[in-house]
C-alpha cells in the first residue's frame, strides 16, 4: 500500500510533462539551463520531441513559426535569468501579431526569489507588458490547473504569448498528481457571436454601399474564416485588400484581390480604399502603416469594424459600426442575412485600377523581385515562406502570390530582424513535407545565424534566399529618401555566407545572374541539407511604391 | 474629463503592478487610485480615477477589462454614487490660533486625533471638494503635512457593483 502511494508521486517537472501531453503539445523548442533542470529530466523519457536551439531567442521564434503554420500553440523553454531574458524579443514579438505562444521559464527556487540569487531575472514582471497573461507557480499543487489556464488564455479570445515561470523547487517537489478539474477565470469570457442588432446595422450598411472594399487582417487567418471572407467578397462584388498579416487569407490570384494595402502596398489597393464609400474592416486594427496619416484614410467611408478585441475599437480611428466576436462566427452571422445588391460598375473601376498601376521592377541585373517571382514559380506557389524584417520582407509581400492561409509568416507588428529563420525552423518542423523559405536580408539573417547548427542537427531542410545587397536595405533606402543620402552606418561587410553554410553543414549557393536563379532555387529544393542561397542582389533597388511616413496612402512615390 | 472606475480585480500577487503598467505604458493618467478587499476575500477592488478624454477614457476601460485578473470594471461617474476622501492634515496650531482651528473643524465635521504642542492632526472625510476646501481653511495656520486617501466610490440605492450578487441577479 505504502508503495503504490509513493509510486503516484509526482515531481513537479513530471507533472508539466503530463499536462503538456493533456494539451496535445508533440513539440517544444528550448535550451536547458540549470533552473529548468527537473522539467528537462522529465522530457528526457517522456513522448514529446525537444528541438535544441542555439539560443532561447530562436527557441521563441521557432516556437513561433510552429503556432503560425499549424495554428496549434508554440511552446518554448528556457532556463532562467539570461535563458528568460533572451526569450522576451520572442514573446513581444507574438504578442504584436497575436500568436498563441506558451513559454515555460526555470526560475530561482521561490526561498531565494528576490535576493538577486545566481540566474534570477523577475521575468513575470519584465514581460507583464509583452504577454497576454503571466504566471509565477509558487506551489506545485497549482501547478496542473496553471498550465491548463495557460493553454486556454494562450489559445482562446485574441490569440497570444502566456508565460509560465517555475521555480526550481516547484518542478523538483514531489506530490501525488491530481487533475486539476475544469478551469476557473470569471476575469475571462472571450467573445464569440456578435451583436445580431449590429450585424443587422452593417449588413444595412453592405446593402446600401456602392464602392465597398474589405480590409482584411490576421485576425482572419487565426479565425480560420477564410472561406467566410471569399463568399463576402464574392457576394459584394467587393475587392479585399489584406494587411501584411492577412496575406494569405484571401487569395492573391482572385480577381477581388487587392493584395497588401498601407505604406508599401499596392497603388491599387491604396486607391480603392480612398474611393471606397464602405469599409469593412475585418480583424485588422488599423496600423499606422497601413493608415498613413489617420485623418485622411478612406475619408468618404463609412467604416464597418469586425473584431474579437473590443479594445481595438475606436482606438486608432472613429468606426460606424463595431461588431465584437469571432471573425470566423460574425462573418457567419452577416452571410446568414446579407441580401447583397453588388455594383459591377465599382468592381470595372477596381480592375481598370488593377490594369493601370500594376506593381512593377526594372529588369536589369539581378533584381529582388525576379528571386521572390522565381521562388514562387519554380514552388508552383505552394512554399511555406518566412520573412526576415525590411526590404526581403516587403518585397516578398508584394511579389509572392498568397492564396492560402497561414504560408506568409513574418513578424509585422513588432518589426522584429532575426524572426524569419527560425520562424522557418518551426515551419519545417509544423509542415515536415512542405517546401520552406526564409526570405532574407543579409543583415537580418545574421541576426539568428547560429540556428544554421539547429537546421543541420535536426535535418530540416529550410531554404533561406538571402537578397544581399550589402546594406541594411530599408533604413538605408529612408535615408536615400529623407536623410539626403547620408547612409550612416548601413553599409553591412559580410562574411561570404556560402562558406558559412558549408562550415555549417549546410549547402551554399552563389548567384550573382538572373540567368542563375533558378537552377538555384531547383537545387535548394532537390538538396536534403538546409541551403544558404547568396544572391547579390542591385545594391541600391527601393521598395515601391513607398507612402512617406506620415503621408496619406494615396500620396505615394515610386 | 474625469472618470471614476470601480474595478474587482482578483485578489492575486501582481495585480497592482499589471493595472499601473497598463496606464503607464499606454500613456493613461491616474488621478488617484485606492486598493482594498471586498465582502469576498479573494476579490479586491480599486477604485480608479483616471483623466482624458472621451477616446482615452473608453480606451482604459477596455483595456482594463482585457487583463485576465480583471472582474468587472464599471464606470460609476455617470450613475448615482457616494464618492469619499478622506484626509489627515497636520496644521501648526500655537495657544493663540487653536481656538479658530477648533471652529474650523466643527463646521466642517471633521476630527481632531492627534493634540501636540505645537500642531494638532485632524481627520476629515468627505468628496473631494470638501477636503479641498478644508485644506483651503487651513492654509493660514501653515499646514506642516498633507495624507490623503485616494477616491473611493459606491452606487446609491441598492444597486451594487460587485460580481456575485450581479450573478445572482
Amino acid at each position: 500500500m505504502g508503495k503504490d502511494k509513493e509510486k503516484e508521486l509526482m515531481t513537479g517537472g513530471e507533472i508539466l510533462v503530463k499536462c503538456l501531453e493533456e494539451q496535445g503539445v508533440d513539440i517544444v523548442f528550448g535550451y536547458p539551463g540549470g533552473a529548468i533542470l527537473p522539467v528537462y529530466d522529465a522530457l528526457y523519457d517522456a513522448d514529446i520531441r525537444h528541438i535544441l536551439t542555439r539560443h532561447e531567442q530562436g527557441a521563441a521564434h521557432a516556437a513561433d513559426g510552429y503556432a503560425r503554420a499549424s495554428g496549434r500553440p508554440g511552446v518554448c523553454l528556457a532556463t532562467s535569468g539570461p535563458g528568460a531574458t533572451n526569450l522576451v524579443t520572442g514573446i513581444a514579438t507574438a504578442a504584436m501579431d497575436s500568436v498563441p505562444l506558451v513559454a515555460f521559464t526555470g526560475q530561482v527556487p521561490t526561498s531565494l526569489i528576490g535576493r538577486d540569487a545566481f540566474q534570477e531575472a523577475n521575468i513575470t514582471g519584465i514581460t507583464m507588458p509583452i504577454t497576454k497573461h503571466n504566471f509565477l507557480v509558487k506551489d506545485v499543487r497549482q501547478l496542473a490547473r496553471t498550465v491548463k489556464e495557460a493553454f486556454h488564455i494562450a489559445t482562446t479570445g485574441r490569440p497570444g504569448p502566456v508565460l509560465v515561470d517555475l521555480p526550481r523547487d516547484v518542478t523538483a517537489s514531489k506530490i501525488p498528481y491530481e487533475d486539476p478539474g475544469p478551469i476557473r477565470l470569471r476575469g475571462y469570457r472571450p467573445p464569440r457571436e456578435g451583436n445580431p442588432v449590429q450585424v443587422k446595422r452593417a449588413v444595412a450598411l453592405m446593402v446600401q454601399a456602392e464602392r465597398p472594399v474589405i480590409y482584411a487582417g490576421g485576425g482572419v487567418i487565426s479565425s480560420g474564416a477564410s472561406e467566410e471572407l471569399r463568399l463576402l467578397a464574392e457576394k459584394l462584388l467587393a475587392p479585399v485588400t489584406t494587411t501584411l498579416m492577412g496575406l494569405g487569407a484571401f487569395p492573391g490570384d482572385h480577381p477581388l484581390s487587392l493584395g497588401m494595402l498601407g505604406m508599401h502596398g499596392t497603388k491599387y489597393a491604396n486607391y480603392a480604399v480612398s474611393a471606397c464609400d464602405l469599409l469593412i474592416a475585418i480583424g485588422a486594427r488599423f496600423d499606422d502603416r497601413v493608415t498613413g496619416k489617420v485623418e485622411s484614410f478612406a475619408p468618404e467611408a463609412k467604416i464597418i469594424h469586425i473584431d474579437i478585441d473590443a479594445a481595438e475599437i475606436g482606438k486608432n480611428v472613429r468606426v460606424d459600426v463595431p461588431i465584437v466576436g469571432d471573425v470566423k462566427l460574425v462573418l457567419r452571422q452577416i452571410l446568414e442575412i446579407l441580401d447583397a445588391r453588388p455594383n459591377p460598375a465599382w468592381q470595372e473601376k477596381v480592375a481598370r485600377l488593377k490594369k493601370e498601376y500594376p506593381l512593377t521592377y526594372k529588369e536589369n541585373g539581378l533584381k529582388p523581385q525576379a528571386v521572390v517571382r522565381g521562388i514562387y514559380e519554380v514552388t508552383g506557389g505552394k512554399a511555406r515562406i518566412t520573412t526576415e524584417v525590411g526590404q526581403n520582407q516587403m518585397w516578398a509581400a508584394q511579389f509572392y502570390t498568397f492564396t492560402r492561409p497561414r504560408t506568409f509568416i513574418s513578424s509585422g507588428g513588432l518589426g522584429t530582424m532575426g524572426f524569419g529563420f527560425p520562424a522557418a525552423i518551426g515551419v519545417q518542423v509544423a509542415c515536415p513535407d512542405e517546401i520552406v523559405f526564409d526570405i532574407a536580408g543579409d543583415g537580418s539573417i545574421q541576426m539568428n545565424i547560429q540556428e544554421l547548427a539547429t537546421a543541420v542537427n535536426y535535418e530540416l531542410p529550410v531554404n533561406v534566399a538571402i537578397l544581399n545587397n550589402g546594406y541594411l536595405g530599408m533604413v538605408r533606402q529612408w535615408q536615400e529618401l529623407f536623410y539626403n543620402r547620408r547612409y550612416a552606418y548601413t553599409e553591412l561587410l559580410n562574411p561570404d555566407f556560402v562558406k558559412l553554410a558549408e562550415a555549417y553543414g549546410a549547402e551554399g549557393i552563389l548567384v550573382e545572374k538572373p540567368a542563375e536563379i533558378r537552377p538555384a532555387l531547383e537545387q535548394a529544393i532537390a538538396s536534403p541539407k538546409p541551403v544558404f542561397i547568396d544572391f547579390h542582389i542591385d545594391r541600391e533597388e527601393n521598395v515601391m511604391p513607398m507612402v512617406p511616413p506620415g503621408e496619406a496612402i494615396h500620396k505615394m512615390l515610386g | 474629463m474625469r472618470r471614476t472606475f470601480s474595478v474587482l480585480v482578483e485578489n492575486h500577487p501582481g495585480v497592482l503592478a499589471r493595472v499601473a503598467g497598463l496606464f503607464s505604458r499606454r500613456g493613461y493618467n491616474i488621478e488617484s487610485l485606492a486598493v482594498s478587499h471586498t465582502e469576498d476575500p479573494t476579490i479586491s477592488r480599486m477604485t480608479i480615477v483616471a483623466e482624458g478624454d472621451e477616446a482615452v477614457l473608453e480606451q482604459v476601460a477596455k483595456q482594463l477589462r482585457k487583463l485576465i485578473d480583471v472582474i468587472k470594471v464599471q464606470d460609476v461617474t455617470a450613475e448615482e454614487h457616494v464618492e469619499r476622501e478622506l484626509a489627515l492634515i497636520k496644521v501648526n496650531a500655537d495657544a493663540t490660533a487653536r481656538g479658530e482651528i477648533i471652529q474650523i473643524v466643527e463646521i466642517f465635521r471633521a476630527h481632531i486625533v492627534d493634540i501636540g504642542r505645537r500642531t494638532l492632526i485632524i481627520e476629515i472625510t468627505g468628496d473631494e471638494k470638501k477636503i479641498d476646501a478644508f485644506e483651503e481653511a487651513m492654509r493660514p495656520f501653515g499646514i506642516r503635512e498633507v495624507v490623503r486617501t485616494g477616491k473611493i466610490a459606491m452606487l446609491r440605492g441598492s444597486k451594487v457593483t460587485s460580481v456575485t450578487v450581479k450573478e445572482d441577479e
